[in-house]
């Protein structure tokens, strides 16, 4: 062991406490990353205690170390790579048979290992009563009853970290039964012939040295996928494979099960035995608090209304506490554009800083209070346990699609903004049911196309039918959703969906720290993507707008209309305007629609300077006279229909999601590859939906 | 009575008898603790009729009804009195 440095590792079920344990201990001195290659957050934390150094990573909260999800994956080869000096294992001690399942497969990895019962107090009030002493005993490490939430046991944890006493006891190791036992000799025998009688040199060793010889026995009977490919890749294990595959066809055709199932029965035989001796449970029948509200919340016919009600709620919250901020800042990022704009020369620097990054970066920026409440009301759902239940509700409808429960909730976020909505597609466990939900939820219709839809119904559409068309245009984003995602999950990325056998968490109120914490590295990671993918968007998204700032002859435009025409926006609008004439745009609609990857809303502003219009910015707060003269401009200049104009809208719906999201689903997937899918498939599907919606429209007779 | 847990009443408890199916459905069932010797109760269904809600161990575990016929269970005692 190093001097006066430790680095031990944080393993547990989902829903043991871990992180809050993790919290405790922390504090903020935490540093949440991504694993090389997956997209499992890594978090780490220092801790001082005693002159000592710690240093905590924090697994992904698993069920097992088995090779079939990324997060039990990474979990797994932290713990095989990582110079460890500990491992503390966060049980829930009301749940201890189950949990200790995967205490089972983290003691076959033979490192030293602390036991921390967590929830004490909740167990011994629901009659869980824990002999703690004879239980350290039987599984041959420590074993200590901790209440994180109170810090209850955290400081005898601590002491026996740095005490450094804590050794692997292979005398207490999970014993088989005495078939499995012989299997498992011979496989042994394999990895490591110096075993064997008599037998050669090191140099016959397999070079498997950093996995216990027993644990990798074991993973190779239970036939795991990871283990076995690694192993086919060495040379000369071609014997031991196939002695491998030759136990596994014995005791499925001998013993009546496969050794998958065996040697998990092995781990809960054992666990029984110890438990049984260990612990005494005073069967209570009363029932529990969690019970009682689940019999409201998922009642038969009140848990699908209550669900909507909740998930209404967190959108009037939202947006009644966001709003008003957002707007304060956006009249903050204004003010320091016009500022910035007074206190340089007039020039390239000037406009670059004060129209190209305040007011792109800016723009964007400004909806980080609803991007945080969204956050905050995300986490609360999640440690509360309602996530989950929602889950359960709404998996019927989501499994049709090919995704699972889980994605309902990321997808209805989308009706708010897309960003915290990708983000939290980090609750779902499969990478294909994650990745789909990523790619459909853009066609959530969010907050930001709203005034789109509101100028142009306002504009076109009578107020009678104006309702019927802003639901028309959001039900078909749904149905859209649902489709792709439906065609996604059976071609793009097919496979095996997620099992939804999943554990329904008892109730808790969440934590205020946990909360934040959670809330603020969210928020972190998308504010630094603010400065850096969306400033690139908004640097190049400015100079397609103001370069050349002067015609042929070198001579200013006479009005920002003219100039605009002649940017590179506007000729590559005028390039685009042979594809966008079949479904009935101008030029002019293909420029606004460039300028609306920056943000949607500026759509309707762009189109406002192309009309030459006095004031656009009135024209975005929806002032009655603007958006008048916003129809009769449109209306005489561009020959708009309420036909086009519907068209424009359900192109806005679906075309490319703003900057912004596809920084976040670059963060989110680690490459480029899915944003640009989701740029190629929303602008193609956009142009499908909309030819179709304008041909048809006119063979209809509604063109007119 | 062995049945199948898809088929198991609301309120009935059961013994797990076998665990059939393969791959990450079954792995995960292990994982937690649907296994051989386990008694469940099916305490739910969903208002949408899919998936189900057992408890097993005083914890409370989804799953589909697809992988609810993985499993067969016998069935002990009779109906017990599920407050709603």
């Amino acid at each position: 062991m190093k001097p006066n440095k430790l680095n031990i590792a944080l393993a547990g079920n989902p829903n043991s406490g871990k992180t809050t344990l993790f919290n405790a201990l922390t504090g903020a001195r935490q540093h949440v990353g991504n694993y090389p290659g997956v997209t499992v957050e890594k978090k780490e934390g220092r801790l001082r205690y005693k002159d000592f150094d710690i240093n905590i990573i924090d697994l992904p909260g698993t069920y097992g170390l088995t090779a079939y999800s990324p997060d039990e994956l990474v979990a797994r080869n932290v713990l095989i790579e990582e110079d460890l000096d500990l491992v503390v294992n966060v049980v829930d001690a009301s749940n201890l048979e189950r949990n200790l399942y995967l205490t089972m497969q983290l003691k076959e990895l033979e490192i030293p290992m602390i036991l921390v019962a967590n929830m004490a107090d909740y167990a011994e009030a629901n009659g869980v009563y824990i002999d703690y002493e004879l239980l350290a005993k039987l599984l041959g490490f420590p074993v200590i009853r901790v209440v994180a939430t109170k810090g209850e046991g955290i400081e005898e944890l601590l002491d026996t970290v740095i005490k450094g006493e804590v050794k692997v006891n292979l005398q207490k190791a999970v014993r088989y039964s005495m078939e499995i036992e012989e299997a498992i000799i011979r496989i042994e025998k394999h990895l490591n012939p110096s075993l064997e009688d008599g037998a050669a040199t090191d140099e016959r060793t397999l070079p498997f040295a950093q996995y216990p010889s027993r644990w990798l026995a074991i993973k190779l009977l239970e036939y795991d996928k990871e283990a076995w490919k690694k192993v086919e890749a060495t040379p000369y294990t071609y014997e031991l494979l196939k002695q491998a595959e030759t136990e596994q066809t014995y005791f499925k055709n001998n013993l009546g099960d496969d050794l998958e199932n065996l040697i998990a029965e092995g781990r809960y035989a054992y666990i029984r035995g110890a438990t049984q001796e260990a612990v005494k449970v005073t069967e209570t029948n009363k029932i529990s608090t969690t019970e009682k509200i689940d019999n409201i919340l998922l009642h038969r016919f009140f848990g699908l209304p209550i669900f909507l009600f909740i998930m209404w709620s967190l959108f009037q919250l939202t947006f009644a506490l966001g709003n008003p901020m957002v707007e304060w800042l956006e009249d903050i990022v204004a003010e320091s554009s016009v500022a910035v704009g007074n206190a340089l020369p007039p020039g390239l620097l000037n406009s670059l800083l004060a129209d190209g990054i305040i007011g792109g970066v800016g723009g964007v920026l400004v909806f980080l209070p609803v991007i945080l409440l969204l956050f905050l009301g995300i986490a609360i759902l999640e440690a509360s346990g309602y996530m989950s239940r929602a889950a359960f509700l709404m998996d019927k409808i989501m499994h049709k699609v090919g995704l699972h429960g889980k994605s309902f909730v990321p997808m209805l976020i989308g009706f708010g903004c897309s960003i915290p909505a990708i983000m939290a597609t980090r609750t779902l466990e499969n990478p294909k049911d994650r990745l789909v939900t990523m790619l459909v939820t853009p066609l959530m219709s969010c907050g930001a196309k709203l005034p789109v839809y509101t100028l142009l119904i306002a504009a076109f559409f009578p107020n009678e039918i104006a309702g019927n068309i802003l639901f028309s245009i959001y039900l078909i984003g749904i149905i859209l959703a649902l489709v792709m995602a439906k065609l996604f999950r059976t071609w793009l990325v097919p496979g095996e969906s997620e099992p939804f056998v999943m554990e329904l968490p008892v109730y808790r109120t969440p934590k205020v720290k946990s909360v934040l914490i959670q809330m603020w590295e969210r928020a972190f990671l998308y504010l630094r993507k603010a400065g850096t993918i969306i400033l690139a968007f908004s640097i190049v998204i400015w100079a397609l707008f103001t370069f050349p700032m002067v015609d042929v002859n070198g001579m200013e435009y006479a009005n920002p209309s003219e100039q605009m025409e002649n940017s590179y926006a506007g000729r590559l609008g005028k390039t685009i305007e042979p594809v966008l004439a079949p479904i009935g745009f101008d030029w002019k609609t293909g420029v606004a629609l460039v300028a609306g990857f920056a943000a949607k809303e500026i759509v309707v502003s762009t189109m406002g300077t192309l009309y030459s219009m006095s004031d656009t910015d009135s024209l975005l707060e929806g002032e009655e006279k603007q958006v008048k003269s916003f129809a009769q401009m449109t209306r005489e200049q561009s020959g708009f229909t309420p036909l086009t104009a519907y068209v424009l809208m359900l192109f806005t719906l679906i075309y490319v999601p703003c900057m912004a999201t596809i920084a976040v689903i670059k963060n989110e997937t680690n490459s480029w590859r899915w944003p640009a899918f989701t740029i190629g498939y929303t602008v193609t599907l956009a142009w499908i939906i909309s030819f179709v919606a304008y041909r048809g429209g006119l063979l209809l007779g509604l063109g007119i | 009575m062995q049945k199948l847990l898809s088929d198991l009443e609301l309120g009935h408890d059961a013994r797990i008898i076998k665990v059939n199916g393969s791959g990450a459905v079954r792995r995960r069932m292990i994982d937690m603790g649907i296994v051989p010797g386990m008694e469940i109760r099916m305490v739910r269904y969903a208002p949408l009729g899919d998936p189900i809600e057992i408890k097993l161990k005083g914890c409370h575990l989804s799953l589909r009804k697809e992988e609810a016929e993985t499993v067969l269970v016998e069935e002990i005692g009779g109906a017990v009195n599920e407050a709603k």
